[in-house]
């Protein structure tokens, strides 16, 4: 692995906390409200001032599967450090309906404030009469948000200097009467903080799904279909508004057959295609997939996990479809899984997918899940370094599946003027004509098994396995995905180390084996109810100790986690 | 002096049809197309076949020509997807009537909505003959294979009329013992800008020979009108693929609507610095 992805990340920090709030340096706001509040744009707004100020942030976002009424809440941590994780204490408490400070109240921590719409909640803290303020400036209810939101950097002690050009930035619709409205609530407001400003560059900000929408335009696609589906519809809603700008063609056809199908006209007539989707629209793409790995036609498929079985809990996060995207898909043909934590790995391995599929010639997935796709996160304003993808020229006449010492024939696309390319989902023979010669069928089975030779070999020798923390302790604790975000921030703490594949499959088994080198006690975190990975490391001879399983849907905050490690240390 | 000789269309690769089948008037026919087209200035090499699996399948074997040999039903999605990626190809789609109509209608149907400019070609004949005979959407009431032994008591699908509401633009319906039909049939569709759907008519010799009942019952119907909906619908309605006929042949139905792929060239762009404008927006 290229090693610009962590090139700019630093998850150790100096500072020990003492508050389930964390410490200096950091600061977290829950806001909530009920569905249709705009309670997701309002996390944005203050996470994105809080990053024009120069800080890191995260924001997790908690809604049901509905469009009207039920609960939805934000967490937003902003901190002097990269973060992919949230505390289960906050500093400040946003309330726009009742439930959230029924809900949330008992979070806060010493010190900490409720924010409050006094039209509609009672408790006590900075209350404001927001539907009068709107009222008096002619605005409308979604207005309230922008008040509250001014209200909160009030009370932090920034000034309206400050402030006002980011608001004038981040509300770009009706500007001048959301700035009224905002200046008005943050009159009412009394400072009582005053925290850092650390200044420096605006980190740009982007969900999880627009990291890796942005990472497979670097890697240089030209089309993406998907079918909607939470939580990666996000990917779809991102490539589509920017579809004019960078040239590529978006589209959502019929259904996830459809998607996948489609994609592989695409990718046989030479263009560059991804597509992206859950679990179930998985399920209905893998007689594509393997349609892909039989005809050797390179497609790049995102998939981010949410909680099943079936339709499970569409808007909550699992890790539980590892083992089944790593077998899906009858007979037997190589495959690239890979799983980002962070922007940069989003970036860089989204683009690396178009590279692996197109060079291999394979399915190169990306396994996301609600946590990191959904999540926002800032991250580098620098691109990481893509190689080109090196093809081999194609010999005349031409053959589709030239039989080749790597397993990789030669790509040719139609229309050629004296060549053709024949591609087939039967048994076929080096020119892609139907066969059902055994001698053939195996010849073809073993190109396929020299291809994924190749591919172990060539992820071999690349960073596939994060490590950090103590390298030489005797406790190691294996996480992979998001997850990886929570351990990250234990690791300095604690007294382990944290061993984490980027590459799932084929499993870098020779890296792996070297980071977890003299470890007493290897604890698996996960998110799933059987433990996935552990099955893989069994796979391989390696044994597990603990299995620390969370399957509610829910990501761990950082001390639920902790109390967790600690209980089995 | 002999002309310059033309590398032949027909592939190498051993045909495995029944004697009789119905499949080799349509690759006759076929050939003669291509053979005109390339006449008329379109090069074999803009010419790419998609197929799904089952005995008509097997066409795109034996034309050596471009083809992607796709999966059972699933002709259309990959056709959809290579004219997106290259408008400039011709993608022609040979389908079966249990492979097209069973397990891709929903294709079939959204690629009429969406006036996909590609060509598709149904070998209908109305009965699954890979798998050795079961029925399919098209076969006939009462029709016993071997997964309905006691015969089926279901009413064949009329493809033209679910064709005619999902918005197709080009409707036709041929048979595989009219070859100078279905070469022109063919060859319009082909030619025609939008989705083109042709039912072809065939025997299947082993399971399901219904040849003299379609001699004696087909007529080639008038095209004077096939621009008005209402005609279409009604040509469309004289047969219901039942056992009473007339069965009307030729083209019922032929509009101009815009489609897919949509105008509009997509320019490649320096991905790099559309990336970094993209990022600094949201910064």
């Amino acid at each position: 692995m290229h090693t610009s992805i962590q090139g700019n990340i630093h998850y150790q920090k100096e500072l020990n906390c003492h508050t389930e709030a964390g410490c200096v340096g950091e600061f977290s706001v829950l806001i909530g409200g009920k569905a249709g509040d705009g309670i997701s744009q309002a996390g944005q707004l203050i996470s994105s001032v809080f990053s024009s100020l120069g800080y890191h942030v995260y924001q997790y976002v908690d809604y049901p599967s509905l469009i009207r009424g039920g609960h939805n809440f934000c967490i937003i941590r902003a901190a002097e450090f990269p973060v992919a994780a949230f505390r289960s204490g906050i500093n400040a408490l946003i309330a726009l309906d009742q439930q959230t400070v029924d809900l949330h109240a008992r979070k806060l921590s010493e010190g900490g404030v409720i924010i409050y719409d006094s039209d509609r909640v009672r408790t006590s803290g900075e209350g404001i009469s927001l539907a009068p303020l709107i009222q008096a400036h002619e605005g409308i209810p979604i207005m309230g948000n922008t008040a509250i939101v001014s209200a909160l950097f009030r009370y932090l002690g920034l000034s309206w200097k400050c402030i006002e050009p980011i608001l004038r930035k981040k509300l770009p619709k009706q500007t001048e009467k959301n700035l009224q409205i905002a200046r008005a609530a943050w009159d009412l407001i009394t400072p009582k903080w005053a925290i850092p400003v650390p200044g420096g560059i605006s980190r740009p900000f982007f969900s999880g799904n627009e990291w890796i929408g942005l990472g497979l335009l670097l890697g240089g696609l030209d089309a993406y279909i998907a079918y909607p589906m939470t939580p990666s519809s996000g990917i779809l809603h991102f490539l589509a508004s920017v579809a004019d700008e960078t040239g590529i063609q978006v589209y959502h056809p019929e259904s996830e057959i459809a998607v996948i199908l489609m994609a592989l006209g695409f990718s046989y007539a030479g263009k560059k295609v991804a597509v992206g989707t859950s679990g179930g629209g998985f399920c209905l793409m893998t007689e594509g997939l393997s349609l892909a790995g039989q005809a050797e036609i390179p497609i790049v498929i995102i998939v981010a996990q949410r909680t099943g079985p079936s339709t499970g809990l569409p808007t909550y996060t699992a890790q539980s479809d590892l083992m089944f995207i790593r077998h899906a898909g009858q007979g037997e043909f190589p495959r690239w899984i890979a799983a980002p934590a962070t922007p940069q790995e989003a970036l860089f391995l989204s683009a690396e997918a178009i590279r692996i599929a197109w060079q291999f010639q394979i399915p190169a997935i990306i396994l996301s899940d609600k946590s990191f796709s959904e999540g926002l996160f800032t991250g580098a304003s620098e691109l990481p370094d893509i190689s080109p993808i090196s093809f081999a020229d194609p010999a005349f006449p031409y053959r589709r599946y030239e039989d080749t010492q790597d397993g990789i024939s030669p790509l040719l696309f139609p229309p050629h003027p004296h060549e053709i390319v024949k591609v087939n989902s039967y048994t076929h023979d080096v020119e892609g004509i139907t066969t059902e010669d055994p001698h053939i069928t195996m010849l073809m089975a073993d190109k396929r098994k020299r291809k994924a030779r190749a591919l172990q070999e060539h992820i071999d020798v690349q960073e596939s396995v994060i490590i950090a923390g103590e390298k030489s302790a005797p406790v190691c604790v294996i996480a992979w995905g998001s997850v990886r975000g929570q351990v990250m921030e234990l690791v300095t703490d604690n007294s382990f180390r944290l061993v984490s594949p980027l590459i799932l499959e084929p499993f870098p088994i020779k890296t792996f084996k070297a980071a977890i080198e003299g470890s007493q006690k290897i604890i698996i975190v996960e998110e799933s109810a059987t433990g996935q990975i552990d099955k893989i490391l069994k796979e391989h001879g390696i044994t597990p100790d603990e299995l620390i399983l969370r399957y509610d849907g829910r990501p761990s905050s950082i001390e639920e986690l902790q109390n967790l490690i600690r209980r089995v240390l | 002096m002999s002309p310059p000789s033309t590398p032949t269309l027909i592939s190498q690769a051993k045909n495995t049809w029944c004697p009789g089948c119905g499949n080799f008037a349509i690759q006759h026919a076929f050939r003669n197309v291509v053979e005109q087209l390339e006449k008329e200035g379109i090069p074999r090499e803009k010419i790419v076949l998609v197929s799904g699996i089952g005995c008509h399948a097997k066409i795109v074997d034996y034309f050596e020509l471009n083809s992607f040999y796709s999966l059972h039903g699933r002709t259309i999605p990959v056709a959809t997807g290579i004219k997106m990626a290259n408008p400039d190809l011709k993608v022609i789609c040979f389908a079966g009537d249990g492979d097209l109509y069973a397990e891709g209608l929903d294709h079939l149907i959204h690629a009429a909505k969406r006036n996909v400019d590609i060509t598709v070609i149904c070998h209908n004949n109305r009965v699954y003959g890979l798998t050795t005979g079961q029925y399919t959407p098209t076969s006939p009431y009462g029709y016993r294979g071997r997964s309905t032994p006691n015969g089926i008591h279901e009413h064949p699908i009329n493809i033209i009329e679910i064709m005619l509401g999902a918005g197709a633009t080009f409707v036709a319906r041929a048979y595989s013992r009219n070859i100078p039909l279905l070469k022109r049939v063919i060859h319009e569709a082909i030619c025609h800008p939008g989705f083109a759907h042709i039912d072809v008519l065939q025997i299947c010799a082993t399971f399901l020979n219904m040849t003299s009942f379609y001699d004696e019952h087909v007529y080639e119907t008038s095209e004077a009108n096939i621009s008005q909906f209402e005609v279409a619908c009604r040509t469309g309605q004289q047969w219901d693929y039942s056992d009473k006929g007339p069965i009307p042949l030729g083209i019922f139905y032929k509009i101009i609507r815009p489609g897919l792929p949509e105008g509009g060239e997509h320019k490649p762009v320096e991905r790099k610095g559309a990336v970094l404008e993209i990022i600094r927006r949201f910064s």
